[in-house]
């Protein structure tokens, strides 16, 4: 009997072909994001010291500086968290602890997915016309748009982290009396916590870099709030974070601003990212236990 | 006429620092079907493994020694690994038929392999079918998904779809641990007509059913051969004090 | 006999029903309340948007080809927005995809695993980039080049409006590049989800690694790519500040190298000033953008419940 020999390596063109065309794209998706972050870090470097940081803008001086862009930042985010946070957490409790499958549950998690698919631009138009009848141009009217638009982000990584905790814990707490809230304070959510703050992190990311649904809601003041009560008269005041300034910087063609700002973004975006890296280990290791 | 289509000889494999295999020495006749036995981790499926070379898809393996396949060393660089499993097929534990019709799946093999007409595609299909036992069950319906058969029928699709690559060598991985008794019978009764065209190596944890297929049996124990020699003596006269034991139940 | 304290299992039952109803019922509350904004959303597009549909004409609107919001006589014509916000999508979604794929298939089939872990971390960084950087780098450096192309190109055309390169290639480009993230990281766990059996048996018959990938594994995978697409398309439609500038600023039919307006461009460049009319008509275009993107929610979620059934 002739038996075909298996010692005539071929070569396939076409599979070369298309190896080599994988190659060029992951080469082209990588290449861009190092480019694009290297090119940032380059050319926004110059315009970034310590008085850029930390002054406040007064166009009338010449003085450029993002300090109000800044605190706009930090207080939209701590703002939009403050209600989002427990309404995002205590849906995604709701659909998983105490839930039973059927039309209202199917309904909560088909409104999420498109709360997740609706673009920001759509938020601000809505945001405009709903929060900004009462409250006009303000901080609040952009916190309680974005309030909506990072709840998704929020109920999915909680309920993620509550589908991970085992049920053993679930039946172990309430086996000994526990009632139910008392068993989803002290075991629940301590276990998904990590899972919580990803779902955080990743909503700060968000409204760091959120620039569509802001314009037309929170506008783009950029002054520092004076004092305490400036603080919270802030509230109803209008306020651009660093990407709305961004935006409107390079709209007036300032690209060494514009660069700026966007290095700065950028570092706080890696940091963010590092941050949700080192979370997500952390969920891991705690359920391996 | 040549002996053996398959001889072994000072096979070794590691996975990383574990040495999973013992110097191996091995011939398998053609047209026979060799069982492989042994307790579980005893190194029979990954020595099945090292016929067709699908131990090179894990990471950290290294394999040493020879493994002459009618006379050429599958080990050898100028071996062309998709030549090698074409000629070597191979049926898993558990039936893995691709999500695609039962048409598909058996011309998926000589697709790859070049066939692109389709009167001779369909000639192959229907012998692969028929060679499985499998073809009056399926032929009214050879474009119905694969993932719709049952466990025992997509078992012997996948038999069907190794075959229509025609290999020479059919490697199985315990082909029937996952199937139900008659399902089982099935596929004994098909591996003793395999014989009369193929060389037949199967791993089995169930030693009825190596005494009933094989004609050579080869009993592994933490990674040694520790005998192999026609079925009748192994299951008659071991000559080994572990192969007594182990098929006598005393272990394992 | 020691005293027994005993406890009646009655006990202060009433006051503990009280705190579980109230911590059910505000867990319900917050669920309910994405329903709620879902259906605020919904019920606010379709007020705002409607009423210019009428003042003007829903042909006029959406079949008209003439933008002049602020002239004497204006004119309201969205066609133009429509096509080029479904041009532009096609031809980011047609570029973007296959390259989002293929560097899926990389990371996931033959890069080793220790430079798989640098370019997935590396690719999720890439979507956590803000829009606006997307649309800073788009005007700085692509719009130049695109200018120097055009100017080589339409050197002999004197009929054409130069556009300093901010123009629908630009755009197009910006908008790949952006949904990138999206279909790699989509694309990835559908290949990651495809039973390693299944490779291991079209390995076993012979066929190649690459032939592996294109005839097995990514057919098995192709609802969830079908999902990574669908996404990857609803993120390009739905993105405004990356290429509000970066587009241009006229109406004008999607050509390559005329500058445009996208359904979400032309409400970010003209709302801060629109009034009256023009902005209900503004309202109008984000209707439009609104339905388009529930059209891809809703066959997302098709795709999604398919998968789960087969």
């Amino acid at each position: 009997m002739e038996h075909a020999s298996i010692m005539n390596k071929k070569r396939r063109v076409s599979d070369q072909l298309l190896e080599a065309l994988i190659y060029l794209c992951a080469f082209l998706a990588v290449g861009l994001l190092l480019g694009i972050i290297g090119y940032v870090f380059w050319r926004g470097f110059r315009t970034v010291n310590w008085s850029f940081l930390v002054t406040e803008q007064s166009p009338t001086k010449g003085i450029m500086g993002i300090a109000g862009n800044i605190v706009n930042t930090l207080y939209i985010v701590v703002l939009t968290l403050l209600a989002a946070t427990p309404i995002g957490v205590g849906g995604a409790i709701y659909l998983n602890e105490y839930a039973k499958p059927g039309k209202f549950v199917s309904l909560v998690q088909f409104t999420i997915e498109t709360l997740t698919g609706i673009p920001s631009i759509i938020f601000g138009l809505f945001g405009n016309v709903f929060f900004g009848k009462i409250f006009g141009y303000s901080m609040l009217t952009g916190a309680l748009t974005l309030t909506i638009m990072v709840l998704p982000l929020i109920a999915r990584n909680t309920q993620e982290a509550l589908r991970t905790v085992p049920d053993s814990y679930r039946s172990g707490a309430l086996g000994i009396g526990a009632t139910k809230w008392y068993m989803i304070r002290t075991i629940l959510l301590p276990s998904a916590m990590p899972g919580i703050l990803t779902g955080v992190i990743l909503a700060i990311g968000r409204i760091v870099g959120e620039s569509a649904a802001l314009l037309f809601t929170a506008g783009s003041g950029y002054y520092l709030p004076k004092g305490g009560m400036g603080l919270f008269r802030k509230l109803f005041e209008s306020g651009g974070t660093m990407t709305i300034e961004l935006y409107l910087q390079m709209a007036k063609g300032k690209y060494d601003v514009a660069f700026g700002i966007a290095c700065v973004l950028l570092a706080l975006v890696l940091l963010l990212n590092l941050l949700t890296k080192y979370l997500a280990g952390r969920l891991n290791v705690e359920n391996r236990k | 006429m040549q002996d053996s289509k398959i001889s072994v000889s000072s096979l070794n494999l590691f996975y990383g620092e574990n040495h999973a295999l013992k110097d191996i020495n091995i011939k398998i006749r053609e047209n026979t079907v060799m069982a492989l036995i042994g307790p579980s981790g005893c190194g029979k499926s990954t020595f099945l493994k090292c016929l067709n070379r699908m131990n090179d898809l894990v990471d950290g393996v290294k394999v040493d020694g020879k493994v002459l396949l009618d006379g050429e060393d599958i080990y050898d660089p100028g071996v062309d690994t998709t030549l090698l499993r074409k000629k070597v097929g191979m049926v898993f534990q558990q039936p893995n038929p691709f999500p695609m019709s039962i048409y598909d799946n058996i011309a998926y093999g000589p697709r790859i392999h070049g066939i692109k007409n389709k009167s001779r595609l369909d000639e192959i299909v229907e012998n692969a079918l028929k060679g499985a036992a499998i073809f009056d069950e399926v032929k009214d319906r050879l474009k119905a998904p694969a993932l719709g058969l049952s466990g025992g029928q997509q078992q012997r699709l996948c038999i069907a779809r190794a075959l229509a690559v025609e290999p020479e060598v059919l490697l199985m991985d315990e082909p029937t641990s996952a199937l139900d008794p008659i399902s089982t019978l099935k596929i004994e009764e098909l591996m003793n007509d395999l014989k009369k065209r193929y060389t037949v190596v199967v791993v089995t944890h169930n030693m009825q059913q190596a005494a009933r297929v094989s004609d050579e049996t080869a009993f592994f124990l933490l990674g040694e051969l520790v005998e192999a020699d026609e079925t009748m003596n192994i299951f008659g006269h071991p000559k080994d004090k572990r192969t007594e034991d182990y098929i006598t139940g005393r272990f394992g | 006999m020691a005293e027994k304290q005993s406890f009646s299992i009655k006990g202060n039952r009433k006051n503990k029903a009280l705190v579980e109803h109230v911590a059910e019922a505000v867990f319900t509350v917050c669920a309910l309340l994405a329903v709620v904004a879902v259906a605020s959303i919904t019920v606010y597009m379709i007020i705002n948007g409607t009423p210019a549909l009428f003042k003007v004409g829903i042909k006029e609107i959406l079949f008209g080809t003439v933008w002049q919001p602020a002239a004497k006589d204006p004119s309201f014509g969205i066609l133009y927005v429509i096509l080029t916000s479904i041009v532009g999508t096609t031809a980011a979604v047609l570029i973007g995809a296959p390259v989002g794929i293929l560097t899926a298939v990389f990371i996931e089939e033959i890069a080793s695993p220790r430079l798989a872990a640098i370019v997935k971390p590396a690719v999720e960084l890439l979507a956590g980039i803000p829009s606006v950087i997307y649309g800073l780098l788009g005007i700085y450096l692509l719009n130049p080049m695109m200018y120097k192309l055009e100017i080589a190109l339409f050197a002999d055309a004197p009929d054409h409006q130069f556009t300093g390169g901010a123009n629908l290639i630009s755009a197009v480009i910006v908008l790949a590049v952006m949904i990138l993230p999206t279909v790699i990281n989509v694309t990835v766990s559908a290949l990651h989800a495809v039973p390693k059996q299944q490779k291991a048996a079209s390995l076993a018959m012979g066929a190649t690694r690459i032939q592996t990938i294109f005839k097995v594994l990514l057919p098995s995978a192709r609802s969830g790519i079908a999902a990574a697409v669908v996404l990857g398309t609803g993120r390009a439609i739905g993105e405004a500040m990356a290429i509000t500038l970066v587009s241009g600023s006229s109406v004008n039919m999607p050509l390559p190298f005329n500058s445009v307006r996208f359904l979400t461009t032309a409400i970010v460049a003209e709302m801060g000033y629109a009034a009256g009319l023009h902005r209900q008509v503004l309202f109008t275009i984000g209707l439009v953008l609104f339905v388009f993107i529930m059209f891809i929610n809703i066959s997302l979620t098709k795709i999604l419940k398919g998968r789960e059934d087969s």
